[in-house]
């Protein structure tokens, strides 16, 4: 009843897909080669034949992989170099130039370092990553502290709170949180874009962008467009359970159960 | 007892200006006495505040509270902003207890303690609500509750109820009347409202302007409660209007 009342509900969003795979479908048929485009119902066969030999899972598996160390790598280095940028004015004027100097190199510049330094191993994808993530999270986690009201410092102050550390933890961050947690929503659109590029060395013979060079090479364009499809998939997927963890655990952090 | 000993604070711009904002300012308060500061915007009466509660240091002069010279923030004063400065990610409840957090006293008692304040503010049963939820003057109100859950000697008010409309503002000044009485703090309250400071006030100080100095100190004699409309209050207001209208047209020049 809910479910159905819901679907209701999205009548126009869900004729607009059903008409653009329709749409795909006569395309796909009247130009009748698939590899300039594979129809949607070879896509469908696609998928369910990778996900019937559970070779999906171990492709998903991997590339998740690069991304946990390349984004774990980035809000562990990340935060920290922002949080002492937005708080202490010399550390900014000292690192920013630097940052500046790094940030504007695309991440994929960095691949031939990435393996010199780490050898065709999961580490040198997950650099790769790394280097895509890490720049918004500094970013977006200085402009958080930075902008911390000064009214809210000064009270903190005159109720005791006055060395830097417990400023810093107790009034500064708990401000700088959600412009964070902005920062690392960024930070891991532009790091799952770096994925593709990453597996683009071989580092395994799993991942959804290696899967993607690999059928392209033998030109099965029906399943280049499936793996297509799943990094989107899995990208929306991401966003979607971060935002709801931030917003359940924020929830639960203003409400004190946490502390 | 607080005491004000030769204040002087000078300001300097980036591009190397001095701005004299506060003149050998001195000035005794007598424990459990409410005093309020007026002046033109500018005249360095938030400036002296900020000095008392130790968010800034005088180049010269000191300020003792029952003796003891004043080094920075501390918890025998107790401050409330002129702007909202509740945490917006902390509950009601939870931003009174802050400081109690920061003296180490054990979650029950200091829950217990915030939630009589609470009731002293007559906000209880917006204890789990946030900040946000609330209007100004409950804000206000959390605030004031927040600064004296910590049992400061001197309590400081930068113009709490400036952003108020009038009808809240005069229960919000009958409320902190009721605590002042029973809990017989040292009040310093900033206004801008001549009505204000004589509905309040056993002494009002008026600043000149810029320099900062003290200009005359007059001695609200009225019997509390006080009766807003009286003759006497009038007689108040009308020379304290002369003394400040004199300040803010030098101001304007």
């Amino acid at each position: 009843m809910d479910i159905g009342q819901g679907l209701r509900k999205r009548t126009l969003e869900l004729t607009s897909i059903a008409t653009a795979i329709v749409i795909w479908e006569i395309v796909a048929r009247i130009i009748d080669i698939k590899y300039i485009l594979p129809s949607f119902t070879s896509v469908v066969s696609a998928f369910i034949e990778l996900v019937l030999e559970g070779e999906l899972y171990r492709d998903i598996l991997t590339s998740l992989n690069y991304f946990v160390i390349g984004i774990g790598l980035a809000i562990l280095v990340g935060m920290p170099i922002g949080t002492l940028m937005g708080w202490f004015k010399s550390i900014d004027r000292a690192v920013d130039p630097i940052i500046e100097m790094i940030r504007p190199i695309p991440p994929l510049a960095w691949i031939t370092f990435a393996i010199m330094w780490f050898g065709l191993t999961q580490y040198a994808a997950g650099f790769v990553i790394f280097i895509g993530a890490v720049f918004p999270i500094i970013i977006n986690t200085y402009t958080g502290f930075k902008n911390t009201p000064r009214v809210l410092v000064e009270s903190g102050k005159v109720l005791g709170c006055v060395n830097n550390i417990d400023i810093i933890y107790r009034i500064a961050l708990p401000f700088a949180l959600p412009s964070i947690a902005t920062g690392i929503r960024v930070g891991m659109g532009v790091g799952w874009m770096c994925v593709v590029a990453a597996e683009l060395f071989a580092v395994s013979k799993y991942g959804l962008g290696w899967k993607i060079w690999f059928w392209n090479d033998l030109h099965h364009m029906d399943l280049v467009l499936t793996y297509m499809l799943v990094l989107g998939m899995i990208a929306l997927i991401i966003d979607r359970v971060f935002r709801h963890i931030v917003q359940e655990w924020w929830l639960k952090w203003q409400s004190g159960v946490v502390v | 007892m607080l005491s004000i000993k030769n204040i002087n604070k000078t300001y300097h711009s980036e591009e190397g200006d001095e701005v004299l904002a506060l003149s050998d300012i001195n000035l005794e308060m007598k424990d459990k006495e409410f005093v309020c500061f007026i002046g033109p915007s500018g005249c360095g009466k938030t400036t002296m505040l900020r000095i008392i509660a130790g968010l800034e240091k005088p180049d010269s002069g000191t300020i003792t509270v029952h003796g003891e010279p004043i080094k920075g923030p501390g918890p025998d004063r107790g401050m409330v902003f002129q702007e909202y400065s509740l945490f917006p990610w902390r509950t009601v409840l939870k931003n009174i207890t802050f400081s109690l957090e920061m003296k180490k006293i054990p979650k029950g008692q200091r829950e217990d303690i915030a939630r009589r304040h609470l009731e002293l503010v007559g906000l209880s049963k917006f204890a789990d609500s946030y900040p946000h939820e609330l209007s100004g003057g409950m804000k206000q109100r959390v605030a004031i509750a927040r600064a004296l859950v910590n049992d400061p000697k001197v309590l400081l008010m930068d113009e709490p109820f400036g952003a108020v409309d009038a009808q809240t503002r005069n229960r919000l000044q009958q409320e902190l009347l009721k605590i002042w009485e029973r809990d017989k703090k040292t009040l310093l309250f900033i206004t801008h409202s001549v009505d204000e400071a004589v509905y309040l006030a056993d002494r009002v100080v008026v600043f000149t302007s810029r320099p900062g100095r003290i200009k005359e100190i007059f001695k609200i004699d009225l019997p509390r409660p006080r009766d807003r409309t009286s003759v006497d209050a009038n007689t108040c207001r009308e020379s304290l209007l002369s003394s400040l209208g004199a300040e803010i047209n030098n101001a304007i020049d």
